[in-house]
């Protein structure tokens, strides 16, 4: 299996080609060889765990974009029983680099949104890289609007690196089509749990990122700008990335810290996509334990704890 | 430097150096060339008179000249900045903040007050682009929140001037939920069916625009503004091809449908004032 190892990941990748060559030879029935790999798997495993105990946050956010994370409609079948594609904003297009629909939770009916990276080039172009265009927001309203007059809670898994910079989304008012998200849903009248599953890029996943309840993986990102985006700005150099990275307090570790991030979501050792199955069992399990908990509240207790929470966002003094 | 600049001693060339016209009492329109009285530019509202281009104005200078004479008060003064991340780029978020102070004289990138508009009471609220390109932080969010509840506990509309480069990157996700606190806070005066009148000056992009900038029940520009969601460098950079002229211009976003008006400064005291009659049902003054 190729598991595509980052950088910092080397020695694992190492040790883990050494078992697979042993694998191979192991069939010749030497007992001691399946000693051996038993020790080296062993020893990968304690490697790992070393390795991941200590990350910086830019090896956290190279995990986030790692090309086989997976992907929303990588969990739907994994968190819901049923899921219905809906497609187009009714006025321009249908951007592929947002999708949802109705699915059910557990047995109750929700409204998934989330970005969609794609997996091979041209899926990848096909979504434009997970970044979507004004119309992928206003599809993602149509949907919570829609969700709000059937009563359905929505449920958002953010990952993208930011909405799209480009001629027509400027034509079609990028700005408007966000800002309009964020307008609506502090006041939409439905539970929102909203997960950061990989990369949360500025107001790209603010769109469909303002909630009730705020999860994110262990090693997903969610700022304001990316790592090389504020390098290049305030260091006047895309190779300070790694110091950008620190300096924002990207990672969901440092943010819960911040009180910016209700629950972080623990991933298999390795990263989500070594062990996609328990990563999905765990944020299926953490997800319909906050819908839940929101169903129950009286909806005025939810929105006005809702409108609490967003005045309260900022750290300033107040002479 | 050449041979005959070499031969030239040096205390010619530090005084030829030095020399300059006294401080700014004659400016230069960067549009028209036009050599321009420093004071009656300023008269004029920073428009040059020669050819009405729009040069920028200090936040403070704009408002107490929007709203009527000796009619403001400066409301969420006491709101000063955190550093929760200790920032440190190549400097100090801290010190960033108090170079940013001692070239503006303002505490930080918002400044809001309350007053009369040709006698109508409202809020006006105005970016100031020289504090750290405008950019919105913790304190810009919170006074602009402070505006909104001002607006809604004494039923009057809001206007505000935007100018910012988007989201103050020194804040990490503190700033980018001011995105998310301020639009909510205009939500708030759309349930409370208070106008909220947003003006977009040159420039403003990012994180301002892609909240309160574009969410005004009117969305009015400043001629020939920039205005937009991602700078024209970063497009550049994304779509590699040469932009269209006059791109994310404020005459294309009128054209494009993505504001409601163009209005020259000078007419925008009585223009937003007849709009906002309207809106809120109240007579036009006899005179």
């Amino acid at each position: 299996m190729d598991l595509n190892f980052l950088d910092f990941e080397q020695p694992i990748a190492e040790l883990e080609a050494k078992i697979e060559q042993l694998s191979y030879v192991g069939n010749d029935a030497e007992v001691n060889i399946a000693e051996e790999i038993n020790r080296l798997r062993m020893k990968s495993r304690t490697l790992t765990k070393s390795i991941f105990s200590n990350l910086t946050s830019w090896q956290i956010a190279q995990l986030a974009r790692h090309p086989q994370r997976p992907y929303t409609l990588d969990y739907v079948p994994l968190l819901f029983t049923e899921f219905q594609e809906l497609h187009g904003d009714r006025m321009y297009a249908d951007d592929a680099a947002i999708v949802g629909g109705p699915a059910r939770l557990e047995g109750r009916p929700v409204m998934l949104i989330g970005h969609q990276k794609g997996r091979d080039t041209k899926e990848r172009v096909r979504r434009n890289y997970g970044m979507p265009k004004p119309e992928g927001y206003r599809k993602a309203l149509r949907l919570m609007k829609l969700a709000e007059r059937y009563r359905l809670p929505v449920v958002t898994l953010i990952d993208t690196p930011g909405a799209y910079p480009g001629v027509g989304s400027e034509e079609r008012n990028q700005s408007e089509a966000i800002a309009r998200n964020l307008y609506e849903m502090a006041t939409l009248s439905v539970p929102i749990v909203s997960c950061v599953i990989g990369e949360g890029g500025s107001g790209g996943a603010l769109a469909i990122g303002v909630c009730d309840q705020l999860l994110m993986l262990q090693y997903s990102v969610y700022s304001v700008i990316s790592p090389e985006g504020c390098a290049s700005i305030l260091w006047k150099s895309a190779d300070k990335r790694e110091l950008a990275a620190e300096a924002m307090g990207m990672t969901a570790e440092r943010l819960a810290k911040l009180s910016l991030v209700d629950e972080v979501v623990p991933e298999p050792l390795g990263g989500a996509h070594r062990e996609p199955l328990v990563m999905a069992e765990r944020l299926r399990s953490a997800l319909s334990r906050q819908v839940e908990v929101l169903c129950n509240q009286p909806l005025d207790t939810l929105l006005a704890t809702r409108a609490q929470r967003l005045r309260s966002f900022g750290v300033y003094r107040d002479a | 430097m050449t041979w005959f600049e070499k031969i030239i001693p040096s205390r010619i060339k530090t005084e030829r150096r030095t020399r300059s016209v006294p401080e700014g009492l004659w400016i230069k329109c960067e549009a028209c060339d036009a050599v321009l009285y420093r004071a009656e530019l300023e008269r004029n509202l920073n428009v040059c008179p020669k050819c009405s281009h729009h040069m920028r104005i200090g936040a403070r200078d704009r408002l107490t000249r929007f709203l009527d004479p000796g009619s403001s008060v400066e409301i969420a003064v006491g709101i000063e900045a955190e550093d929760p991340l200790r920032f440190r780029d190549t400097k100090r978020y801290k010190d960033r903040l108090l170079a940013a102070q001692k070239v503006t004289g303002e505490r930080d990138a918002l400044i809001v007050m309350t007053g009369t508009l040709l006698g109508l009471e409202l809020v006006a609220a105005a970016f100031e682009f020289r504090f750290m390109g405008g950019s919105m932080g913790s304190v810009v969010g919170e006074r602009f929140a402070r505006a909104a509840s001002h607006c809604v506990k004494h039923r009057m509309p809001l206007v505000c001037f935007s100018a910012s480069g988007g989201a103050r990157m020194q804040e990490g996700l503190f700033s980018l939920l001011q995105m998310a606190k301020t639009s909510a806070a205009i939500a708030e005066l759309g349930r409370e069916k208070l106008p909220f009148i947003s003006v977009l000056t040159d420039p403003t992009t990012g994180g301002v625009s892609a909240s309160l900038a574009t969410l005004g029940d009117l969305n009015i520009a400043e001629p020939r503004a920039l205005i937009g969601f991602a700078g024209p460098r970063v497009i550049h950079q994304t779509v590699r091809e040469t932009l269209p002229e006059g791109f994310q211009r404020a005459e294309f976003l009128l054209e494009h449908g993505a504001v409601d008006m163009i209005v020259d400064r000078r007419e925008q005291r009585e223009r937003i004032a007849a709009v906002l009659r309207m809106l809120m049902h109240v007579a036009t003054p006899a005179n």
